[in-house]
């Protein structure tokens, strides 16, 4: 009897054992969208929590107060760069120069982790077992360091009293240090430094797949090195550039603790806009408004990520 | 559980121990299979024969419970067994390559099934014990899987699939993943065992040697259908249709009309043979129908000199052989430009020298003078 | 497999220089008698004492490791299930859904999964009751309390648990995938339950993926700044928080000595695991030979 009844409302084996994961990955994972997007329409307010309610009740009347501020500070000064001149646009536009900065940040590094990362996969991928293992060990072993400490021995090498400045400067090459640390350009080394695993991990993977017997196949036929690269080799890799560039991408332009840590203060990027709202400025729903359009921008691409993902399993 | 009524009397129901009524599986809009019904007596092998994709492995996993059927009804031993799952069915199956668990040893693998029931364990240790000695294996008892050859898996699956007394032992492809010379040893041991334990047993298989050796019966499957049911010798030598007869072992397959349709013999005209077919025996059908006659390689013969018969034969050129030992297969081409595949002993010729490419031959088979007609007349 | 050429090796050398040097130079100077970091003033081990009396850090590190623990732990479990979801249960409705949740906390930004994270706890301790006035009242309300109202363990341990799964439920699934699902079948053929064959089939048999995917995760955990900023409160400062403000405030030979402690440990261990696993992949190997030289004179 308590058992039919059990039966009747504890969901099938089955659906139980898919909605386990399923529900924490909606509640902890989907459902906080959905209050970073009521947020991001509220007011900052000195409170606990630091925003203003959206709902509010006075004199019995319920009333929905949406405020689209937030929006507007992003947007707002579209204007100005028909108006103005680029460098007083820029000046009042930083949430937009800061959402271009990051897209252009993680586009470099996306192509310079792609340009690295192919050949050092396409190698290790080509290798006989044994080096192969040995040789992802070794691009495993950084991997496994902890990433902020691996940003921590850029600042030595690059700053002023540094490495690079240290070596240049004992072997008399330069007589001033040269300015590398605090730079775009360290922000940008520090990137593709970091990313560089995510690049050749799922590159490696798709390599590793393809039948050895089909290079040959293509010399006997006739085909040059290279051509055998751009005509076999590379169509075959689609898949493994497509999901290493998104692996890169997708995260990059969301990236704090590396523009943080190695960037200067005067190229902002939307990471550290959205820390800084959130903790210095303590403007929960600015930052939040700044998720909100940082998630619809890489929606495009992470959608189509997934579908290509989703096509290559069928294909399996 | 439903249990039909058992309505077949005692002595019929080891004749209809497993019957298979209008069993359908269709994925989305594809028949896998459609419409099979068979009925197995007790203690028979059974092989379901047919290329890949004929519906024979999703057959099989209905029976073992691991697919549903979308239409019919599967009964063991008066029992309908259809809805029930996989781990509750007196069925158990030798997997293709055997799926033996990697991180057991041998004896675990096969007190496996035993241990799930919860059989006692003094018990379990005494069947698994005799079960390694049947399949000789005792001696790798404490191994592990991938520690043993092909043929010491593929004992070891047929011992866990036995071990819990099956009513009905399913084989997948039981011995697709051994060489062909091991193969061969193999179906006579394998008959062996299985009819040692006594116990009914479906297999299923795209080997027609294997088939042919081991089962007394044999389905062909083709598109999810059984395109016909019989003894080895049976579907050989009379095919019911092209399919079969082409499927099993080669044919040579003519095209004719029918032109004289006796009770005792009939006649077809041959285009591609340039003259009338006679065949011994009558068929039911409307004058001037399309039908199809079948004759083996091994019933031609070649020779020399064109005979003085009406019927049966025809002038060819030697196209190709291939040289087998025991006999030579010759492809003939006809004057119709019709190429003919003949089976010749090499002791054919005798002191006469063989034919060879491009020599002018007569094909020629029984034309019943001398009594039986080779070959069989199929209409569809 | 032919060797490499000359120009591809030339480049996977300077390829792993670029991967090592940073490193290299952390763990030299970690030995550096000089305050000034890069100034070499000679060797000593005078960080490594400072690095083991540094109570905050000491601390810090403690509560990381007790949260990577419970983190990778869980993830396991929860990434074990969606794996196996995604890689046995076919399609079912939401499936797409499924997979693209499962995978999207590898990539989404960490901020913006910090940051939504966050709000979500905020909506829930105030939901619970936990902030209502003279503390909270009722069961429902301390449990909100206790688990969200001082954000600290509990909090992170849910986020780092949401993100390591992901990489859990890749591995798994993809180990499922190279298995022949027929191990599956049978062991339901032989009369066992498919919830049992979860536990005594599947799982041994991946057993594998698992212990890579909890040391994966429980690096990860280890690691992680972005999400750990948003979800920890004052009273939870875990090492890469306290790493992060240190270097902020200036280099800390410190830091190069904890850097030095974690790339040996690091290393060592993945030489070893490696080791291990290729020399059970080679006894096998072995032993499947040695089982067909048997087999083929037997018969």
């Amino acid at each position: 009897m308590i058992k039919s009844l059990l039966q009747r409302w504890l969901p099938q084996g089955r659906t139980g054992v898919i909605a386990v994961p399923y529900v924490w990955l909606l509640f902890f994972f989907v459902l906080p969208f959905f209050f970073v997007l009521k947020i991001s329409f509220a007011e900052p307010d000195i409170s606990q929590p630091p925003y203003t309610p959206l709902v509010k009740q006075e004199d019995n009347k319920t009333t929905v107060v949406l405020d689209t501020s937030k929006y507007k500070t992003v947007f707002g000064e579209v204007d100005a760069f028909f108006e103005k001149s680029w460098s007083e646009a820029k000046e009042e536009s930083q949430y937009l120069v800061a959402y271009w900065n990051a897209i252009k940040l993680a586009f470099f590094t996306m192509v310079l982790t792609l340009l690295i990362g192919y050949p050092i996969a396409y190698n290790i991928a080509r290798s006989n077992e044994a080096t192969r293992n040995t040789l992802l060990m070794l691009v495993m072993i950084p991997f496994w360091t902890s990433f902020l400490l691996r940003v921590y021995a850029w600042i030595g090498i690059l700053k002023n009293n540094g490495v690079i400045n240290n070596i240049l400067l004992a072997t008399g090459m330069i007589n001033e240090p040269i300015e590398m640390l605090y730079t775009p350009g360290s922000v940008l080394l520090g990137m593709v430094y970091n990313y560089l695993p995510f690049m050749i991990l799922p590159l490696y993977a798709h390599l590793v797949k393809l039948d050895s017997r089909l290079f040959e196949a293509a010399a006997d036929l006739g085909a040059k090195p290279w051509t055998t690269f751009f005509q076999i080799t590379l169509p075959l890799s689609k898949a493994g550039i497509i999901a290493g560039c998104m692996m890169v991408f997708i995260p990059a332009v969301g990236e704090y603790v590396i523009p943080a840590l190695l960037g200067g203060g005067d190229v902002v990027f939307i990471g550290n806009k959205l820390m800084d709202d959130f903790g210095a400025n303590l403007d929960w729903p600015q930052a939040s408004a700044v998720a909100v359009i940082m998630l619809v921008l890489l929606g495009g691409p992470i959608v189509w990520f997934h579908r290509i993902e989703q096509k290559q399993q069928e294909a399996e | 559980m439903a249990v039909t009524p058992n309505d077949v009397a005692a002595g019929d129901s080891k004749q209809q121990f497993l019957q298979i009524k209008g069993v359908t599986k269709k994925f989305g809009d594809f028949y896998a299979v459609d419409d099979v019904n068979l009925v197995i007596p007790k203690n028979e092998i059974f092989a379901l024969l047919g290329s890949s994709g004929s519906g024979k492995s999703t057959l099989l996993r209905m029976l073992a419970g691991m697919e549903t059927p979308t239409e019919g009804r599967i009964i063991l031993d008066g029992e309908d067994i259809t809805d029930q799952s996989s781990y509750h069915r007196p069925t158990n199956m030798m997997f293709q390559s055997y799926a033996l668990f990697p991180h057991m040893t041998v004896e675990q693998n096969v007190a496996f099934g035993l241990k799930q029931d919860k059989v006692p364990k003094d018990e379990i240790i005494e069947r698994v014990g005799k079960l390694l000695d049947l399949v000789q294996m005792r001696k790798y008892a404490k191994r592990k899987p991938h520690q043993l050859s092909g043929g010491q898996q593929q004992r070891v699956a047929l011992a866990r699939s036995l071990a819990k007394r099956p009513k009905l032992l399913l084989l997948d492809e039981p011995l697709g993943a051994l060489d062909k010379k091991l193969r061969v040893q193999t179906q006579f041991e394998l008959v062996n065992v299985i009819e040692t334990v006594g116990v009914t047993c479906i297999m299923v298989t795209h080997d027609q040697e294997e088939a042919m050796t081991m089962a007394s019966r044999i389905a062909i499957m083709s598109e999810g259908k059984l395109e016909q049911v019989g003894g080895p010798r049976e579907i050989y030598e009379f095919p019911n249709s092209r399919f079969t007869a082409e499927f099993i072992g080669s044919t040579n397959i003519f095209e004719g009309r029918l032109s004289v349709d006796e009770p005792d013999h009939i006649v077809i005209d041959s285009a591609d043979l340039g003259r009338g077919i006679y065949v011994d025996h009558g068929i039911t059908g409307p004058k001037g129908m399309t039908v199809w006659y079948s004759i083996r390689p091994e019933d031609i013969t070649l020779c020399r000199q064109k005979p003085d018969s009406q019927y049966n034969w025809a002038e060819g050129k030697v196209h190709d052989i291939a040289y087998l030992g025991s006999h030579s297969v010759y492809h003939v081409q006809l004057t119709s430009g019709r190429i003919v595949i003949a089976n010749v002993p090499t002791s054919h010729w005798g002191s006469e020298k063989p034919a060879t490419w491009g020599d002018e031959v007569v094909v020629k088979w029984s034309d019943g003078a001398n009594g039986w007609v080779p070959g069989s007349v199929l209409t569809k | 497999m032919s060797r490499m050429p000359l120009s591809n090796r030339i480049f996977m050398g300077l390829g792993f220089f670029f991967l090592y040097a940073p490193i290299l130079s952390l763990v030299i100077y970690s030995f550096n008698e000089s305050r000034l970091v890069t100034v070499w003033g000679g060797f000593s081990l005078k960080w490594y004492e400072v690095l083991i009396n540094d109570a905050d850090l000491l601390h810090a590190a403690g509560l990381s490791f007790k949260i990577a623990f419970m983190s990778a732990t869980l993830a396991v479990v929860l990434g074990t299930i969606a794996g196996f979801v995604l890689a046995r249960f076919g399609s079912f409705r939401g499936h797409t859904l499924f997979a693209g949740l499962t995978t999207a906390p590898m990539v989404m930004p960490e901020v913006i999964v910090g940051l939504s994270m966050l709000l979500l706890f905020v909506a829930l301790q105030t939901g619970m009751g936990c902030s209502a006035e003279g503390g909270p009242q009722g069961l429902w309300a301390r449990l909100g309390c206790w688990a969200f109202g001082e954000r600290g363990m509990i909090t992170i341990w849910i986020g780092h648990t949401t993100l390591c799964m992901a990489y859990v439920a890749v591995l798994v699934q993809s180990r499922l995938k190279e298995l022949n699902r027929s191990l599956e079948d049978a062991a339901m053929d032989l009369g066992c339950h498919p919830f049992k064959v979860f536990f005594v089939i599947t799982i041994p048999v991946i057993s594998q993926a698992l212990v890579s995917g909890w040391l994966l995760s429980f690096t990860i955990s280890l690691d992680d700044y972005v999400l750990t900023a948003f979800l920890s409160g004052p009273g939870s400062t875990t090492m890469p928080q306290w790493i992060f403000s240190s270097i902020r405030l200036g280099l800390t030979p410190e830091i190069n000595a904890l850097a030095t402690i974690v790339i040996v440990v690091v290393s060592v261990f993945v030489v070893i695991s490696n080791r291990l696993m290729l020399s059970a992949q080679a006894k096998r190997d072995k032993a499947m030979q040695a089982a067909f030289a048997q087999g083929g004179s037997a018969h």
